[in-house]
């Protein structure tokens, strides 16, 4: 696909391998905060444009009179090396995007689902997701500031994830406790294709 | 004409933003190339082949892309939407004046040497 002559052109233009982690779970549960604290650009917002054909047109309550609307997406990015950069993508909290999540998934390492306590099940609809199309996920209960905690084991209890799926307490805020969830993450895929293999 | 009043026109003051983008790509809505995800990356070239034949938004994405960026930020630098800036890259792909990363590397779950680097990398910021 690419000619020679623009060969010619591009010489050794090196063009990276990219990979991308989804972070997902209900609203307010902390996922820019997470894209923030670990990405090396501020985080970015792109939209993309919904027709009515992309949306069930049931779905689009509140929007009503409009047959266009757009979804944010946020994102950031770690270079890795010169020839790799991964990408952290918020999932659009409405549920109304569920579309935009399988072009998000589609090749991602895996998701992230972000879990508040206080609100256990806003992040059952993206632990369903994930399962359903067997996509490597784990569960990251971020500890809000005055939230109860909970132990590992009453939360997996609370949202019956398999005994497979790594559960991990987590400060979203803090850069070396969200780069802990993502190494987890990175650990739990690899496991996964270790026991394929 | 029956039922050509100003209240049946189909654009308004509301439908401005969304004018303007579709405008640029000349109605065009969906991309020539399908390989453009939010992630492949795209390079452009040194020099493009006919300048004076793109628009200022080709210039704009041949100028920011002279480092290898995703699709996804092309749009957030540019505050395009996505549909728009994939019809601008694979016009701009099309002429050979931007590569894009072999699609089959950006579709397939990443395997264990690239995600033994990634998990280096993570350790490493």
């Amino acid at each position: 696909m690419v000619s020679v002559e623009s060969e010619q052109r591009g010489g050794e233009l090196l063009v990276p391998t990219a990979v991308k982690i989804v972070i997902a779970g209900g609203f307010g549960t902390g996922k820019t905060t997470m894209v923030k604290s670990v990405s090396e650009i501020p985080p970015l917002q792109t939209e993309e444009l919904l027709t009515e054909a992309s949306v069930g047109v049931d779905d689009v309550v509140g929007v009503e009179g409009k047959d266009t609307t757009t979804v944010a997406l946020d994102f950031g990015r770690i270079t890795i090396n010169p020839s790799i950069v991964l990408y952290l993508f918020g999932t659009p909290g409405q549920n109304r995007f569920w579309f935009m999540w399988d072009e998000l998934a589609h090749g991602a390492i895996g998701a992230i689902v972000l879990v508040d306590t206080r609100r256990l099940d806003s992040s059952f609809p993206s632990i369903d997701f994930f399962e359903r199309r067997n996509i490597p996920f784990i569960v990251a209960v971020n500890c809000f500031d005055g939230a109860h905690s909970y132990t590992v084991e009453e939360v997996r209890g609370a949202l019956d994830v398999d005994a497979a799926i790594p559960v991990v307490l987590c400060d979203v805020r803090d850069r070396e406790s969200s780069k802990a969830v993502l190494i987890d993450l990175i650990e739990h895929t690899m496991a996964r294709l270790d026991a394929m293999a | 004409m029956a039922g050509a009043g100003q209240e049946d026109w189909w654009y308004d003051e509301a439908a401005g933003p969304l004018v303007r983008p579709y405008a640029m790509v000349r109605g065009r809505t969906r991309p020539v190339r399908s390989e453009l995800h939010l992630v492949t990356q795209v390079r452009a070239m040194r020099n493009a082949s006919d300048p004076d034949s793109l628009t200022v938004e080709h210039l704009e994405i041949m100028k920011l892309c002279q480092r290898p960026l995703s699709v996804a930020e092309v749009a957030a630098y540019l505050d395009l939407p996505l549909q728009v800036v994939k019809v601008l890259l694979s016009d701009l792909v099309q002429r050979g004046d931007v590569i894009v990363r072999d699609p089959s590397r950006v579709t397939e779950i990443p395997d264990r040497n690239l995600l033994q680097a990634v998990l280096d990398g993570v350790r490493g910021i």
